[in-house]
């Protein structure tokens, strides 16, 4: 089973309905809690009856624990015992999130699946700070745990930390199954190391998880990205990037990128995508969208749409080649239309020969170095 | 384009059907503004969730696409219906939008109007012009006219007729004029001056022209003084054509247009209120029995909109406006609203342009309503009275 959520800062998805979101099959939205809770505020939130309400959004939705943010946007941020200690931005007061306030701010806000606070750390970063973490994060999963207020209608997930190490990692992952948890998250991971050691992590945790639950790597990604985690038993996602990248001219194809900002695309009068049944591929031109990218909010608004239906085909296609018992040609088709010339990239082949599909259809024979 | 006149109203008012692109749309009618040929921040695919055919009715600057794509790419996509995926609705084009494209009078010369766009300041001739209009083929046109403010001297005003009729008759007779299948709406100024406007209109009469558009207003005039400039131009028209106007924004200012005879407006009306992040909450159904000056919105407003950024919003669950059939009211509360203001979220503009033209459509029906059952004249007076008394009680009230 393959979601891709989609961030939502603001509990909006940049510039798109609910109506929009829930005919291009988006199934759930992910609310940044560290941005809800300074407005409008997770009391604000409960007093009207919870996010879903809040936003008029039918389907599912899931908060992340604010932890990440924090730790990202705040350039004063302290990792304690305690919790996250940081100054807020609102009037620089010292303030301290435990995994007990994000448990209750993500109660308040009553999205159905909940992140516990775990204790990231980048995984560029070496040493003993990497270790703390982790056993720190097994800790606080406990106080999430107690915290928790309502056990039958949200789902608290556990994030399993570690860095690259898989030492770390495999504790990590025994010590959250332990707890018997609704699901599993892969964190710490999305944050600038090297592919050959980010496909190795996932493929360690997805192998040690349990098969019956859902495996969320956070942070990820690139379509690219997403396939290869999904051969690797990985079953939902969540990234910026197809909205982010819309905010600046790029459209997402499956040959990879097409950056609407060319001049080329100027006289261009095909659409994004020839084979992309989206409202935006079956009306507009690239000369079109060329004319308002950049100056034209418009333009970001119709490249966000396009970017997250073919994020949803991708999520789709995946699931259906899968449960239809065709997802190494799916993978193959994939691979081949984005490397046409068969340089497919090494950690991929790597990590597709872990996962036991056979891609060398795509492959060229003598791989450039 | 065919129109017909079906009704008239004492006080000027007339209601009538003009049939376009495959639509009937009755008129008074609102023409909506679009930046690039599609609105300001409703998405192509809610559009349809607007009136219908009300809604179909858009205008646009060819002026829009100076720059980021070229004539013969449009031409090559097949005109505008079809680069905008909007093959059943109607475009107007008129070179003046009043947001992205305002008539600079002083650069104007001879040989073409000036205009300050966001891409520079364009010097635009006849010929190019009609360029324009054949590789996008609007449905419906208005000539390049020289628009100029209400204070400038009598000569230039006058030099501006001379220029605006010359250029009609150089639109209409260009060799490609054929080529754009539109309906030609003669432009008419002539300033604040009523012998120079009669003397456009009349002139502009004269040519064969399937509507007139009404230029030059909303740039300095008083309203006092408009009735009878409006009154000086639509009595040298011919009845059974179209008379279009630009410029005349406000509800009030439309009114005053009906009055005189006009039959189709643009306004920056909606545009202006959503970025200010107001939304219409004037009532429309049984306007002639409007609120007096006694009974006073306990919210301090003026009762004829809000304002959604306003703290008094936080914790509305309930919709912009009761009863309110738009997307935004059948979806969503003022306080979804107004946190998408306070995080700056572009969905607070898409879901305020919906219900404002939603609101203005359903104001310019009501107009529709009273022209026909002969109430206009005494619809229009307790309209204004209503908003006068408002805020007269409002100020006493401080």
């Amino acid at each position: 089973m393959t979601i891709s959520s989609h961030n939502a800062y603001g509990s909006t998805i940049k510039g798109l309905t609910t109506s929009q979101l829930e005919e291009i099959g988006c199934q759930i939205i992910l609310g940044n809690t560290y941005h809800l809770a300074l407005r409008p505020t997770s009391e604000l939130i409960d007093e009207l009856g919870g996010l879903h309400k809040f936003m008029n959004w039918p389907r599912a939705l899931l908060t992340d624990s604010g932890g990440f943010q924090m730790v990202s946007l705040l350039h004063l941020a302290d990792i304690t015992e305690k919790g996250v200690t940081f100054q807020s931005p609102v009037d620089g007061k010292p303030m301290l999130l435990t995994p007990e306030e994000s448990i209750q701010i993500q109660n308040r806000i009553g999205a159905d699946i909940i992140m516990a606070l775990d204790d990231v750390v980048k995984t560029t970063i070496t040493g003993p700070r990497i270790e703390e973490a982790m056993y720190r994060t097994l800790r606080w999963i406990d106080r999430c745990i107690a915290a928790h207020k309502r056990p039958h209608d949200q789902n608290l997930f556990g994030i399993v930390q570690g860095g690259l190490d898989p030492v770390l990692r495999d504790i990590c992952v025994k010590g959250l199954v332990d707890r018997d948890l609704p699901g599993y998250a892969i964190g710490g991971l999305a944050g600038g190391e090297d592919k050959d050691s980010f496909w190795r992590v996932v493929a360690q945790c997805t192998a040690a998880l349990p098969e019956d639950k859902p495996r969320y790597v956070m942070g990820v990604g690139y379509p690219l990205d997403i396939v290869v985690c999904s051969a690797l038993g990985a079953d939902m996602y969540d990234c910026v990037y197809p909205t982010r990248t819309a905010r600046f001219g790029t459209a997402l194809v499956p040959e990879g990128v097409l950056k609407l900002k060319h001049q080329a695309m100027a006289h261009d009068t095909r659409p994004i995508d020839q084979m992309c049944e989206c409202m935006v591929c079956k009306n507009y031109s690239r000369a079109y969208i060329h004319c308002l990218v950049t100056k034209d909010a418009m333009g970001s608004q119709l490249l966000s749409y396009h970017n997250l239906f073919y994020m949803m085909k991708l999520s789709r296609d995946l699931h259906s080649s899968i449960v239809e018992g065709r997802f190494p040609e799916f993978v193959c088709k994939f691979l081949q239309k984005m490397f046409p010339e068969g340089d497919v990239p090494q950690w991929v082949c790597n990590a597709m020969e872990v996962a036991g599909i056979d891609i060398s259809s795509c492959c060229s024979p003598f791989p450039s170095s | 384009m065919k129109f017909c006149v079906k009704a008239w109203s004492k006080g000027g008012g007339r209601a009538g059907v003009m049939q376009v692109g495959g639509c009937a749309i009755e008129t008074p009618a609102l023409l909506l503004t679009t930046r690039k040929g599609l609105p300001n921040f409703i998405p192509p695919d809610l559009l349809s969730s607007l009136p219908d055919p009300d809604s179909r009715l858009l205008q646009f600057s060819p002026l829009h696409f100076s720059e980021g794509i070229s004539l013969k790419t449009i031409s090559e996509l097949g005109g505008l219906h079809q680069m905008l995926g909007l093959k059943e609705h109607v475009f107007a084009a008129v070179p003046r939008d009043s947001i992205i494209s305002l008539p600079e009078y002083q650069s104007a010369n001879k040989m073409g109007a000036s205009f300050e766009t966001p891409c520079g300041r364009l010097l635009i001739k006849p010929a190019q012009y009609m360029e324009m209009i054949s590789s996008m083929k609007p449905n419906m046109w208005a000539t390049l006219a020289d628009e100029v403010p209400a204070w400038v001297s009598e000569k230039r005003n006058r030099a501006s007729v001379d220029r605006t009729v010359r250029w009609l008759d150089e639109c209409i007779t260009s060799n490609v004029v054929t080529n754009t299948g539109g309906a030609v709406f003669g432009s008419i100024v002539g300033g604040s001056k009523i012998e120079e406007r009669k003397r456009c209109a009349q002139e502009v009469a004269k040519r064969n022209v399937s509507g007139f558009c009404i230029g030059g207003f909303g740039l300095g005039e008083s309203m006092d003084e408009r009735p009878a400039l409006l009154n000086a131009i639509t009595e040298s028209l011919p009845e059974e054509k179209p008379r279009q106007i630009c410029g005349l924004g406000l509800p009030e200012e439309v009114l005053q247009g009906v009055a005189a005879g006009v039959d189709l407006f643009d306004s920056t009306y909606i545009y202006h209120l959503t970025l200010g992040g107001f939304a219409l909450t004037f009532p429309l159904d049984d306007i002639t029995k409007c609120c007096s000056g006694d009974q006073l919105c306990d919210d301090g407003t003026d009762g004829t909109k809000i304002n959604l950024k306003a703290t008094v919003y936080r914790k509305d669950t309930s919709p912009i406006k009761e009863g309110c059939k738009c997307y935004t009211c059948q979806n969503h509360t003022k306080a979804y609203i107004n946190h998408l203001f306070n995080v700056h979220e572009m969905l607070a503009q898409i879901l305020l342009e919906i219900h404002n033209t939603h609101h203005y459509l359903g104001f310019f029906h009501v107009v529709r309503e009273t022209i026909k059952r002969g109430t206009f004249q005494e619809f229009r007076q307790n309209f204004v009275e209503s908003r006068r008394d408002h805020i007269f009680a409002v100020a006493l009230g401080a």
